[in-house]
């Protein structure tokens, strides 16, 4: 029993985030669950939140992921999902009928990219031993400069069935197509973890890459594939993204999405720092994220005033899930139970005296 | 004067979650005494000291340091109030300076002044005898010397109280003296020293009175000199402990004496021991014998290519092997238990089942993990056969007791059957009971063909269990042993005739 409390303990803290921002969505208004059809699919608040975050949440897993096992974070990621989705596009503009096929072998040609893009980072990070953000400032520096040399003009539209069925609905299935992709990836991972060793090795290098290495792991290997896994990861959230917009706009697509990916992997009671980590808890992060954007839209706190408030309320966040203030919370709880469980308390001055005379001899 | 009493604790409790560590315990430190604080693995004797320093919360109890109770919340605090600390685990940062690290966080005040500070470290060095200069990397600094900084950090001069866990565990005998000598030096001077060891001789040698637990209890408070020792070992085991010099020795049952398990041709490594050649039969156990620094573990790091290896061919059942990576070695049935348990034994907060089935994991595959039921068989084994103390084969590694930890990682390379094991100090850390207990399996595991390379810097542990001795000095051998009948004296000769500037 406690076991099992002790392994979901990770979780309080983007759950009772998740609960609060509900109750203050809910008081604003009851409808905040009402759920319609629209066109034969669903819509509402929790959908639209299920469909802004997918590519947030799979950036989030190869993010969580990166920060386990080279004990700091890729910043390049949007930059990344950015240049793979222009290959996408490349592709599918060449085509002369797009037809399922074009857009399956744009997206591998898309994830082939995505693992380039990876190994470049991982190369850095893991041979060179160059600092993570450091490694991917490069790529988030130029990155956006790279995928509009393929682009080759601005903002080209993709105007293709496919890509709108993937962007939004699949006629006959009532669900939007990025909530089911990302549903699917999530699978994908799962079924990762269930069938290798990915999160022995990571974790071991991530507490103690020498002692992995004596163990038979190579650290070099591992936080290299924790890069090429980001990688597919970005080329997959840029695939939902570009389809979504319908358009591949290089200077703005998934811009900035590194720092809520950060944010959700350290709501998801990740140490950013490195070692033992929860995807679940990243991914709960997300979708978090996505709701507390969401929420304060729905406040109609003024655009220009959005930003401060996330970040106080990120700010606040962070202080109490900081270990600082765990430790205080856990002593105070310690002190509340012993003192409850304090029997009758020792005279205190029954060993008083003796040992006055020592401090009075030592002075 | 010895009944000046600086510090009192009282019916001090403290539970983690699924043991009791202490329960109810009192302990009383005079003025000027050095008192041994002894008990098995994980009795509660660092936790009793975290207690007093402010790293746990205590559930009960009351703590007075000259009459006045006291309540620190930090370890700092109590650095402040002058009490230093050695904790079991160095707690230094390996890639500070070593003046740093014996400065930084004492100096009053945010400015360092770094031309002082060396200067004073250099000093400090000095008159410890440390061999380390002040600017040097800490990680550059073999464990026992980290030891020695570690102590000399925690010795203030003005401090009231000096508490040193397991302080002793990688020192050799020349160190242990300089230590000692230090210690008196601060008695004299009416500090009161907790001293905790595995040691009983050292316990004898320095201490005036002792404090047995026993899971989590107070056994008693003793006069060291009127309890005899086999009093002392039943009061910590509650039970009698078997006469370990009738340990039977043993000897190899080489079945095939022209072709060694492991040959090691011309080895030598970046961590600079020169070029050597060692062989090892089937079922035998050797040892590597050699002060501090004359490059026993760096041998055996050769061997394991822990380090990397520089030059050299290594034979495995006579066939020439490639082995580039502990991974390699791993394959080729090579086993080591690293000399540094934190830095490379334990992987902190993964469970105590991850930790004893990691390294066969590795062996099987990284895509064949095994079922969650298979690998708790695999710990729950291991657990009880070598009486690991734990809450749950779930619970992190970190919160076991040091000689736990130990066990932990004695498992793990148990369970991978390796052929070949390199032991670097096994027992560091281990309580007597349990030390009889990893020398009998040692030799168990040799009668069953296992070989075993034991290094320790126990030279007694290595005699006893050992059929060959090789002796090392300045980073070379200087000589083998091999008899039914060693004594230390033997080793030593060989050790002060040996070398380069013999
Ligand atoms: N941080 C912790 N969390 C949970 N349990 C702990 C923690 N620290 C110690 N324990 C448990 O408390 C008990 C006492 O541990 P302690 O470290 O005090 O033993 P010890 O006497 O110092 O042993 P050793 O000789 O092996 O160092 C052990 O059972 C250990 O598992
Ligand atoms: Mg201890």
């Amino acid at each position: 029993m406690s076991t099992m409390k002790k392994s979901f303990s990770h979780l309080v803290l983007p759950l009772s985030v998740m609960a609060l921002l509900i109750i203050i969505n809910l008081v604003k208004g009851a409808d905040y669950f009402r759920i319609t059809m629209v066109n034969g699919a669903l819509y509402g608040n929790i959908p639209n939140i299920l469909f802004g975050a997918s590519e947030l949440v799979i950036l989030s897993i190869g993010m969580t992921l990166v920060t386990a096992s080279s004990r700091g974070q890729d910043i390049s990621i949007g930059e990344s999902a950015t240049i793979t989705s222009a290959i996408f596009v490349q592709y599918v503009l060449q085509a002369s009928e797009v037809t399922p096929l074009t857009i399956v072998v744009a997206f591998l040609l898309s994830c082939v990219g995505g693992l380039v893009l990876g190994a470049f980072n991982g190369t850095l990070v893991s041979i060179f031993k160059v600092q993570p953000m450091v490694a991917s400032l490069i790529l988030f520096t130029g990155g956006r400069s790279i995928a509009f040399m393929i682009d080759g003009k601005l903002s080209p539209i993709l105007a293709n069935d496919i890509s709108n069925k993937i962007g939004t609905v699949i006629p006959g299935i009532p669900i939007q197509t990025p909530i089911i992709l990302t549903v699917v990836f999530i699978v994908l991972i799962a079924v990762v973890f269930k069938t290798t060793n990915l999160r022995l090795y990571v974790e071991t290098v991530g507490i103690n890459p020498n002692a992995a290495r004596l163990n038979g792991i190579n650290p070099k290997k591992i936080i290299f594939l924790t890069f090429l896994i980001m990688g597919f990861c970005s080329a997959v959230a840029g695939f939902i993204a570009v389809n979504k917009a319908g358009r591949h706009d290089s200077v703005n697509l998934l811009k900035l999405i590194m720092m809520d990916a950060i944010l959700a992997v350290a709501i998801g009671g990740n140490s950013l720092g490195g070692g033992k980590f929860s995807i679940t808890g990243s991914i709960i992060g997300a979708y978090t994220i996505e709701m507390l954007n969401r929420t304060l839209l729905r406040l109609e706190i003024e655009p220009a005033m959005i930003k401060v408030f996330k970040a106080i309320f990120i700010i606040i966040l962070m202080v109490v899930a900081s270990p600082v203030a765990r430790a205080y919370f856990t002593k105070v709880l310690d002190k509340v139970r012993s003192s409850n469980k304090r029997k009758e308390s020792i005279p205190k001055d029954a060993h008083i005296p003796t040992t006055n005379i020592a401090v009075k001899k030592e002075e | 004067m010895l009944s000046e009493i600086i510090l009192e604790m009282k019916d001090i409790s403290k539970s983690f979650p699924g043991v009791k560590a202490l329960d109810s315990v009192d302990f009383k430190l005079r003025k000027g005494e050095i008192h041994a604080l002894m008990g098995e693995n994980g009795a509660g004797k660092s936790t009793l000291i975290k207690i007093i320093t402010g790293v746990y919360e205590k559930d009960a109890g009351l703590i007075t340091l000259q009459g006045e109770p006291i309540h620190f919340k930090t370890p700092q605090e109590a650095q402040d109030k002058g009490i230093g600390t050695v904790y079991q685990e160095i707690m230094l940062c390996s890639n500070l300076t070593v003046a740093e690290n014996m400065f930084i966080g004492r100096s009053h005040g945010p400015v360092v002044n770094w031309k002082q500070m060396n200067e004073k470290a250099e000093q400090l060095l000095a008159s410890l005898g440390i061999p380390a200069s002040p600017m040097q990397e800490l990680s550059s600094c073999s464990l026992a010397v980290q030891q020695m900084i570690a102590i000399a950090r925690a010795v203030d001069m003005d401090c009231k109280i000096l508490i040193l866990d397991e302080p002793t565990s990688s020192l050799d005998e020349d160190e242990v003296h300089k230590l000692f000598e230090l210690m008196r030096e601060l008695k004299d001077r009416g500090v009161g020293i907790i001293f905790i060891t595995h040691f009983l001789e050292q316990v004898y040698e320095i201490s005036d009175r002792t404090t047995v637990l026993r899971n989590g209890k107070l056994v008693g408070e003793y006069e060291t000199a009127s309890l005899p020792q086999i009093e002392l070992i039943s009061k910590m085991l509650g039970n009698v402990l078997e006469d370990i010099t009738k340990l039977k020795k043993h000897e190899p049952v080489v079945t095939d004496t022209s072709v060694p398990v492991f040959e090691g041709i011309g080895l030598s490594s970046v961590a600079g021991v020169r070029p050597f050649n060692f062989a090892i039969q089937k079922g035998e156990v050797n040892g590597f014998a050699g002060l501090l620094g004359s490059g026993r573990s760096e041998s055996a790091r050769a061997i394991f290519t822990a380090d990397k290896v520089t030059g050299g061919e290594v034979k495995m059942k006579g066939k020439r092997v490639k082995i580039k990576t502990p991974l390699h070695a791993i394959k080729q049935g090579i086993g080591y238990l690293p000399e540094d348990r934190k830095g490379d034994g334990i992987i902190a907060d993964l469970s105590v089942r991850d930790n004893i089935i990691l390294t066969l994991q590795v062996l099987k595959g990284f895509f064949k993990p095994f079922s969650l039921k298979q690998a708790e068989e695999f710990a729950d084994d291991y657990i009880e056969k070598l009486n690991i103390k734990t809450p749950t084969a779930n619970t992190p590694i970190r919160s076991l007791s040091g000689g736990n930890q130990q066990k932990v990682i004695l498992a793990r390379w148990l369970l991978t059957h390796p052929e070949y094991l390199i032991l670097d100090e096994p027992t560091r850390g281990i309580d007597v009971g349990t030390k009889v207990e990893i020398q009998k399996l040692v030799i168990q595991l040799a009668n069953e063909g296992m070989s075993v390379t034991f290094i320790s810097s126990e030279i007694g542990e290595m005699i006893r269990t050992c059929s060959r001795l090789i002796v090392m000095k300045d980073r070379e051998i200087v000589g083998e042993l091999r008899g039914t009948d060693l004594t230390e004296n033997d080793v030593m000769n060989v050790i002060a005739k040996g070398g380069r500037n013999a």
